[in-house]
């Protein structure tokens, strides 16, 4: 019962800071606005077991990627009045169509399927934590794109040095 | 605790190991050896030969390896082979591209072998986490490499446009992806096929099936998924528009044949019209922009796009013959494509795209041997014989007819029909025009060795195709246990 409240509670969290982000006049509003959004989520985690990920997900997502995006509304500078951006051809509206069409059809389906949750695989045994558990997976059974992730990180960091540096 | 990796594990591993440390070396020579582009060129060479080596002792291989996240089988090798290939002839291409234009060779053949890395490991994985790392790893290198003239704003403009395209469609794949573990519990390929086969049919799963279709699509640039190709393949650097064109979508063929009918077979009746439609939108919508263009590689690009068309009539037939059929096809593009941008980095200069239709102009006297070389390339494309593209075309064809899908049939025979307007139009310039505007081009070693391997393979698949179908066939037969595409006959 409490689960259930709990759920409910952070997805209407999720859903209002979600509008808020798309409705802030000012940029920076709209990204703190991101920062509790994904908070939230890492609550919702939380509730579902999954600290590692929750704990991945503050690192990451409320922490390094909210950085980077304030880092680049500052940058930028967007002082000009968000009149300024609205686009000629009115594509803003179909895009608004397009997405409520999408919504309807996605609760559709999830109306329409009666699938009972697959299986988990793995139980997580209670005395070790989800974090070791996860462990174990990426250095075992999960080796190869772990090691294969590494070289994804070498090919990111080779190419952000080649694109931002005038002359090397 | 799940087991980790054994000895056998690597062994099978091999070719990856090899490419990763060729890779690593490429970075490490770049910064001790001199800057000079050609020493760099060969040890990229020598790297990707290695790992055509280190296939062999596997080859005969039919393996889950890595606890059931890659398989060696014939049907990766197949796929493998056309990628190395690829790649070796893009480097190939590359070497005197990348002096003309002053660009940085280190970092330019690392990520030519990351992206192939990310090929080899999207052939042979047979997991859903494993084929989205392959993935990555070989799009971010994409990205880079089709901004990597930093000087040209065109470049730039493909770049960003390749990045962000490619993020959102990645972000369409994985939420596919998703509900399908969400549905089965499982990233395993294989595990995932009995598992849907004993659960009754249902809109999540019909959902799921659509998205990573939509998500593949744009990684193979299928019409409605392809506005992004024609701009990335014009502002590229040409030898990578080429191995993008022919290296990127075969991996991204692999790794969809892999996934539709190695994970999801039994619900083909979701997938199966999802995918006659985009053959049929995707070569008609690519053959009748290409008719319009007067930029070659822009041409080439919505040429590309048909010809994906018709390898999805393969997917779309389902059989084994139909499988043979792309894979003999993704070989036949692959030497017709790349002959086809090596000919346009022949006409490069510094200050000279040589991409124009006016710089193939009178091209057959300035460099006869070039002009041959086009004229094959363009036969091939078009489907004429005695050229590989017709055979390829002819079995991919017959495979619709098989299934008793003439419509299909027939609205490929009338593309090809189309496509062979543009593909003469070009030709006409070369051999009829007189007056010259393009630069007089200078056949190099290396560039005149990609074009005789080109033309060599184009014409001999086109001649003495049995060998190549042969291997096709046993490659096709490897995908999944085999019951797969008996069940979809």
């Amino acid at each position: 019962m409490g689960e259930v409240v709990g759920f409910y509670v952070l997805a209407t969290l999720i859903l209002v800071f979600a509008g808020l982000v798309i409705t802030a006049r000012n940029t920076t509003h709209s990204v703190l606005f991101l920062m509790m959004d994904f908070l939230s989520v890492a609550a919702l985690y939380v509730l579902l077991g999954a600290e590692f990920v929750a704990v991945i997900q503050i690192l990451v997502y409320a922490g390094g990627i909210v950085v980077l995006y304030l880092f680049v509304v500052m940058l930028v500078n967007l002082k000009r009045p968000p009149e300024s951006y609205r686009d000629p051809r009115r594509q803003g509206k179909l895009g608004v169509v397009l997405a409520a069409a999408v919504l309807v059809e996605m609760v559709a389906v999830a109306g329409y399927s009666r699938v009972a949750p697959a299986p988990v695989a793995a139980a997580v045994s209670p005395v070790v934590g989800n974090t070791e558990e996860v462990g174990w997976l990426l250095y075992t059974q999960y080796l190869i794109p772990f090691e294969l992730a590494s070289m994804l990180l070498l090919v990111a960091m080779v190419g952000a040095i080649l694109l931002s540096k005038r002359e090397l | 605790m799940p087991p980790g990796l054994e000895l056998r594990d690597f062994a099978a591993l091999l070719p990856e190991i090899v490419l990763t440390v060729s890779a690593l070396l490429l970075l490490v020579a770049d910064v001790l050896l001199p800057r000079r582009g050609r020493v760099l060129a060969s040890i990229a060479l020598a790297g990707l030969a290695a790992t055509a080596v280190a296939l062999v002792p596997s080859a005969n291989a039919h393996l889950e390896v890595a606890n059931g996240l890659l398989a060696v089988d014939r049907f990766a090798l197949f796929f493998k082979a056309v990628f190395l290939a690829a790649a070796l002839l893009t480097v190939l291409m590359s070497i005197g591209y990348l002096e003309v234009e002053g660009a940085r060779a280190g970092e330019y053949y690392f990520l030519v072998l990351c992206a192939t890395l990310g090929m080899l490991v999207m052939a042979g994985s047979i997991d859903l986490i494993t084929s989205f790392v392959g993935l990555e790893t070989m799009a971010l290198s994409f990205y880079i490499l089709a901004g990597f003239i930093k000087p040209n704003p065109r470049a730039n403009e493909a770049a960003v446009k390749y990045f962000l395209l490619g993020a959102f469609s990645l972000a369409i794949l994985l939420y596919g992806m998703s509900l399908l573990y969400g549905l089965t519990g499982t990233t395993g390929l294989r595990v995932m096929a009995a598992t849907l086969a004993g659960q009754p049919a249902s809109p999540l799963a019909a959902l799921a099936v659509m998205l990573v279709a939509a998500g593949m699509a744009f990684k193979i640039a299928a019409v409605p998924f392809h506005m992004w190709a024609p701009d990335v393949y014009e502002g590229a650097p040409t030898p990578i528009t080429a191995f993008l064109s022919v290296g990127s979508k075969a991996a991204a063929l692999a790794m969809l044949l892999r996934i539709f009918l190695e994970g999801v077979p039994s619900l083909d009746a979701d997938w199966r019209p999802l995918f006659w439609l985009l053959a049929v939108l995707t070569m008609t919508v690519g053959n009748v922009a290409a008719l319009t263009q007067s930029n070659v590689k822009r041409m080439l690009a919505y040429s590309s796009i048909a010809h994906v068309g018709y390898v999805l009539i393969g997917l779309v037939a389902g059989s084994s013959r139909g499988v043979t059929a792309m894979l003999v096809y993704v070989v036949v593009y692959a030497f017709m494509q790349l002959g086809a941008f090596t000919v346009i980095v022949l006409l490069h200069r510094r200050d000279l795209a040589g991409d124009a239709l006016a710089d193939f102009s009178g091209l057959s006297r300035r460099s006869p041997f070039a002009a041959f070389a086009m004229l094959v390339f363009l036969m091939s494309l078009g489907g004429i014989p005695p050229t590989a593209g017709f055979m390829g075309k002819f079995w991919l064809f017959g495979a619709a007819v098989e299934q008793g899908d003439y419509v299909l049939a027939v609205i490929g025979v009338i593309n090809s029909a189309l496509s062979i307007g543009y593909y003469a139009r070009l030709i006409v310039y070369m051999y009829v025009k007189r007056e010259t505007t393009g630069s007089e081009p200078v056949v190099s070693p290396a560039l005149g060795l990609t074009l005789a391997v080109a033309v060599t393979a184009t014409l001999l698949f086109g001649l003495y195709p049995r060998q190549l179908f042969s291997y096709a066939e046993v490659s096709a037969r490897a995908l999944g246990t085999g019951a797969v595409l008996r069940a979809l006959r």
